[in-house]
């Protein structure tokens, strides 16, 4: 078959453009061992630095004695915040208005906290330097818990900032208090909830846990004493973000700044923020004049580097008898640890925690979020999700329970009667936030049909009844969650992050012969952006997407953006990728018809080339128009087909999904095991339905880790007691159940092709779920809240409170 | 998460790795999988200047089932204990037991001898050769002695073996034909070790308990082999009451304590009901 005889369908499956299930590009590498992560670079003379950390969570640090260490063959240099001091170097600037210690000034403040940076000639001096380096501490009162943080007696944590009225969110009120941000209607709120016939209220905590890619973070400093040019290669999200803070920083014109993200092994939000190991890496190639690599190892990694959750969530919901939802109120006390280094858009310190009335049309709602600092590592980042919207997901997602359990209702179908209805979107939420379009009530009842859960609820209720005959020890739960999101920051007239609007970009270039390359603001961690974003543009321009190189990461060649988080490359990246397609159509539909001889707008765009309207047997198609932009001389068209789009979104997409769980509960031991997982997802138009999948499977185990044993647990003392994989829950295969995913589609309305960005969804709807599951199984015994993670020896404790163990 | 440096001997005999380790008393430490040691040596736990790898020494290696006994050498992976079809005919409890061991990669190189001399509570092979009642083959520089596994453990990470002796070899009577067995064990994870596990042999005669053998992992700071558990069963049909009985018994002598795991009344509860368990499945299996 020829291009003559091929019908628009063949053509359009030969571009794998949008919706078809390419395989992924980069497994040809990432499976056979050939990707190119930031410990593969190796350069001529390169050094090596390793962290002296604290072992207490806070103390005074009296002195610092590298003498021994400098003796340590092979070690060149130790670093000191004295060191730095001179260079305005020894704290920086956090994402969150706050700053850091690069290295501790005086003090430390957490467990793990960087105190000196020795550097040396390989890793394995490095590593003795540090063991030799004396400091000496003088241990302070510790503060673990945020609550004890705010009490008058409490010990002052930042003492650098002790005494001030006002932090860069607004007033403070306590030495350890970073910032209230408030949000919806306070007095509505409480008038109705004072009326209410009901209201439930329960405190819930989402604990304190840690993204832990497989790749822990790093970076390749090497200062160019001759062209004076810094390159930097790390593990970032956000390339161009760091390159633009690392010129501010450093006072390096930022066209001496080279950074480049090679390929990562996953961030999910570990990896946004900047870290004290890139200032002292750059710091110490400076003045080495040598390339200088610093990989935290793994324990460093969960003990240091950014955190996620830890949100202490009061919440209050008031309803009518019939269960029709009339107001809801939640009071965050935030656990930012030792500095806030949350990475969220400016004007967000609680991210968009205001997403906390979820998937509910509730007219009046009030949200208050108090930041604290205690002596645990900094961090509070998006854990795969947008901002702080998994926090505000599980927040509702047991709020709609615990509400069912005060009215005796039906968990699913108060869900249903509170929805927000199809025709009510574009929907104003309480809390400010316009959601794009959505189809609850759809998802909804497809998803409890799959599972048919009017045969689990029979089947809970004579296992129930075979439970208290004594003929099992097995109790059975129904885990339900219709989760909202919110992602793609952001429009720049509300979102940014220091000062630099959140819009991404898309360049593309079409060679000579048919075939692109194309360069994005974002950098992939394992989601393939390489695959989807090459099927955008094939759909868009009609060329196969095997033909499309993509390339992200190289701040000296892509175009600035800011990066891949909060699952916006899609929304955002994505759209600007489509723009900048419609851009180089645009082009070829004037060059199509310079060669038809006909008016541009005589002829039309079919899959793969423009035809002139009417005779679809006259056209040129895509290949030969590229051909025709580089060798022919067309009166008032420039020569080349090339496109840039910086695409700043007009509004956010608002994902959502419908998950449903059932898990068995051994009630004697504890143990848990999911045996089924329904997942119905709707991201819009689905770009890749393999790589969603893909993408959903992941999710969805990463949240079986949280709701299950996954937890960053610190003793009185602020030691981390959860610092390796041993205690650190990083589930195999072994504990992955089987998944079954689902979708309805609902398109942006806003986004040029309709996508929403599914990333993160799994992750913020399947936490709730798992641990709903385990909520529902216990409900007949009157439980109505237990915090996570659920793992053995918690859930036991509540079978036994609750006296199921007599 | 990098160690100190120190030495690295590779011996080829027994003779020559007992020198090395005569010659740099407590500077120096055999290592085989090195799976408990290397992540304490990463850690900075253990400060060592002198390793010696005993994997090119023959005698440690080798399973031997002849004359009612199982000779093991020091030096089987418990990848090939799992494998070994012989073993699994003579004493199937070794490889019921090592397969809840850590995980694949760590059994590929883990050693029983290993497991055995390194003295931490949660290893899993100590509360099993206490069960089958085991002896260990000591060799140092003055010769050759015996160990019974059951006097072996003094406290986490203390045994009877001296600084300059090595392990050379591990005898195992094989149980008595019919004889039930089972090893029960609660993890959180695959590759984690016990949060409570029993390892239970059973001989039972025409529908009575003739004999048993009762011992516990990580509940203590050794493992424990309960005789007054064991004795709980003898003589009874194992029936709800005995095991209850053997339970109260296991309970009343080990002594977890607190970690991530979990609270020791926990460990409690769940240790009496794994036993129970383990009870239970060793005498349906007991013929
Ligand atoms: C992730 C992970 C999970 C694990 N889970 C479990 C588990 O669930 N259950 C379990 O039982 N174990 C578990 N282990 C430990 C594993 O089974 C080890 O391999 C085993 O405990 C030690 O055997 P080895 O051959 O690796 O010994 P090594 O680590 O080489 O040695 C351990 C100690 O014994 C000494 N030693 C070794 N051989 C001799 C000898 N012949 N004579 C005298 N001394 C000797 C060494 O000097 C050292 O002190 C786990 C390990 C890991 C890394």
């Amino acid at each position: 078959m020829n291009d003559q005889t091929m019908t628009p369908e063949q053509r359009a499956a030969n571009l794998k453009g949008m919706g078809s299930s390419r395989k992924r590009v980069e497994d040809v590498r990432f499976t056979q061992g050939k990707g190119n992560y930031v410990d593969d670079i190796n350069l001529d003379g390169m050094l090596f630095g390793d962290f002296v950390r604290s072992p207490y969570a806070h103390a005074r640090v009296t002195g610092i004695d590298a003498e021994e260490a400098l003796k340590v063959p092979g070690v060149l240099a130790v670093i000191t915040a004295k060191d730095l001091e001179p260079l305005g170097l020894h704290w920086m600037p956090t994402l969150a208005g706050d700053k850091q210690m690069v290295l501790a000034d005086g003090k430390v403040l957490f467990q793990g906290q960087e105190v000196a940076f020795v550097v040396a000639t390989d890793r394995y001096a490095a590593a003795d330097g540090v063991e030799a380096v004396e400091v000496d501490y003088e241990e302070l009162p510790v503060v673990v818990d945020p609550f004890k943080a705010l009490e008058p007696d409490a010990p002052v944590l930042r003492e650098d900032i002790r005494d001030r009225a006002e932090g860069a969110h607004g007033p403070v009120r306590h030495n350890n208090h970073i910032f209230t941000w408030e949000q919806g209607d306070k007095a509505a709120t409480e008038a109705v909830l004072a009326e209410a016939d009901i209201v439930a209220e329960e405190m819930v905590y989402y604990h304190r846990t840690h993204p832990c890619p497989l790749e822990t973070c790093g970076c390749v400093a090497s200062m160019d004493k001759v062209t004076g040019k810094l390159t930097l290669w790390g593990t970032f999200q956000a390339p161009h973000a760091v390159r633009t803070v690392a010129s501010l920083i450093s006072g390096i014109a930022e066209h001496n700044i080279r950074v480049i993200s090679p390929d990562i092994g996953g961030g999910f939000g570990n990896k946004v923020g900047v870290y004290p190991g890139y200032v002292c890496s750059i710091v110490a190639s400076i003045v080495t004049g040598k390339p200088v690599k610093w990989v935290e190892d793994r324990m460093e990694n969960l003990m240091a580097t950014a955190f996620a959750r830890d949100y202490w969530m009061q919440g209050k919901i008031a309803a009518t008898k019939d269960g029709k939802i009339t107001g809801l109120w939640c009071h965050t006390t935030a656990d930012h640890g030792g500095f806030d280094a949350c990475a969220d858009p400016t004007k967000f310190p609680a991210g968009f925690m205001n997403i906390c009335t979820g998937s509910y049309d509730i007219p009046v709602a009030y949200l208050a979020v108090d930041g604290v600092y205690t002596n645990k590592a900094p961090g509070g980042v998006a854990y795969r999700c947008s901002f702080r919207v998994t926090e505000a997901a599980y927040f509702i997602e047991r709020m709609i329970e615990v509400l069912a359990i005060k009215l005796g209702m039906d968990a699913a179908e108060l869900r249903r009667i509170n929805f927000i209805k199809a025709d009510q979107f574009p929907y104003q939420s309480a809390l400010g936030w316009e959601y794009d379009s959505g189809d609850y009530h759809t998802a909804w009842d497809k998803a409890l049909k799959a599972v048919d859960y009017d045969g689990l609820r029979a089947e809970q209720v004579q296992r129930l009844e075979d439970f208290r005959a004594g003929k099992t020890r097995k109790l059975m739960g129904i885990g339900l969650t219709h989760f909202t999101e919110i992602v793609g920051a952001g429009p720049v007239k509300n979102c940014d992050i220091l000062g630099l609007g959140m819009f991404d970009s898309c360049e593309i270039r079409i060679h000579p012969t048919g075939s692109a390359i194309a360069r994005l603001g974002t950098i992939s961690q394992g989601q393939g952006h390489a695959t989807t974003f090459a099927q955008i543009i094939a759909s868009e321009i009609g060329l196969p997407a095997d033909d499309i190189t993509l390339e992200e990461g190289d701040t000296d060649t892509a175009p600035y953006g800011l990066g891949t988080y909060g699952s916006r490359s899609t929304p955002v990246a994505g759209a600007a990728t489509a723009m900048a397609a419609r851009k180089i159509r645009a082009k070829a539909q004037m060059i199509a018809a310079y060669l038809l001889e006909v008016h541009d707008d005589d002829v039309e765009f079919d899959v793969d080339r423009f035809a002139v309207k009417g005779a679809p047997e006259r056209f040129k198609t895509m290949k030969e128009i590229a051909f025709a932009a580089y060798n022919q001389a067309i009166p008032g068209i420039e020569p080349g087909l090339e496109a840039v789009s910086y695409y700043d979104p007009p509004n956010m997409t608002y994902p959502f999904g419908a998950y449903i769980c059932v898990v068995d509960i051994d009630v004697d031991t504890g143990e848990t095991e999911i045996r089924s997982f329904y997942a119905l997802d709707d991201c819009g138009t689905r770009i890749n339905p393999m790589i969603i999948e893909g993408q959903v499977h992941g999710g969805l185990t990463e949240a079986l880790a949280i709701a299950m044993g996954q937890e960053i647990a610190y003793d009185e003392m602020g030691n981390v007691k959860t610092g390796t994989l041993m205690d650190f829950f990083l589930p195999t295969s072994w504990e992955t159940p089987h998944y079954t995913t689902d979708h309805t589609t609902t398109p942006s309305p806003h986004h040029p092709i309709g996508a929403k960005g599914v990333g993160e969804s799994p992750n913020v709807g399947g936490v709730p779920c798992f641990s709903n599951a385990v909520h529902d199984a216990f409900r007949p015994f009157g439980l109505t809240q237990s915090h996570m993670p659920h793992d053995h020896w918690r859930v036991w404790k509540t079978a036994n409170r609750l006296g199921l163990h007599n | 998460m990098i160690p100190a440096g120190f030495e690295y001997h590779r011996p080829g005999d027994i003779e020559s790795a007992l020198s090395i380790l005569t010659q740099h008393g407590d500077e120096a430490r055999v290592i085989a999988g090195g799976h408990s040691l290397i992540p304490m040596m990463k850690l900075r736990l253990t400060d060592l200047s002198h390793l010696i790898d005993l994997q090119d020494i023959e005698l440690l290696k080798g399973i031997e089932v002849a004359g009612g006994t199982v000779t093991i050498g020091a030096m089987v992976t418990q990848h090939q204990l799992i494998n070994d079809q012989g073993l699994a005919d003579a004493i199937p409890l070794i490889r019921e037991g090592s397969l809840q061991i850590a995980d694949p990669q760590v059994r590929y190189v883990g050693t029983i001898g290993g497991n055995v001399a390194n003295g931490d509570p949660g290893n899993d092979m100590p509360g099993l050769m206490q069960c089958l009642g085991a002896t260990y083959e000591l060799q140092g520089p003055g010769g050759t002695r015996e160990v019974a596994a059951r006097d072996f453990y003094e406290a986490a990470y203390f045994t009877e073996r001296a600084e300059d002796e090595i392990l050379t070899r591990i005898r195992i009577p094989v149980p008595a034909a019919g004889t039930g067995y089972a090893y029960e064990k609660q993890k959180r994870k695959i590759g984690d070790y016990a949060t409570a596990a029993a390892g239970v042999l059973i001989r039972i005669e025409g529908g009575t308990c003739a004999d048993a053998s009762i011992a516990m992992t990580n509940l203590s700071d050794t493992p424990v082999w309960s005789v007054a558990a064991a004795n709980a069963l003898i003589g009874t049909a194992v029936d709800a009451t005995a095991r209850q009985a053997a339970i109260a018994a296991a309970i009343d002598e080990i002594e977890p304590v607190a970690d991530n795991r979990g609270p020791v009344e926990f460990k409690k509860h769940v240790a009496g009901v794994i036993l129970g368990r383990a009870i239970e499945r060793a005498a349906s299996r007991a013929g």
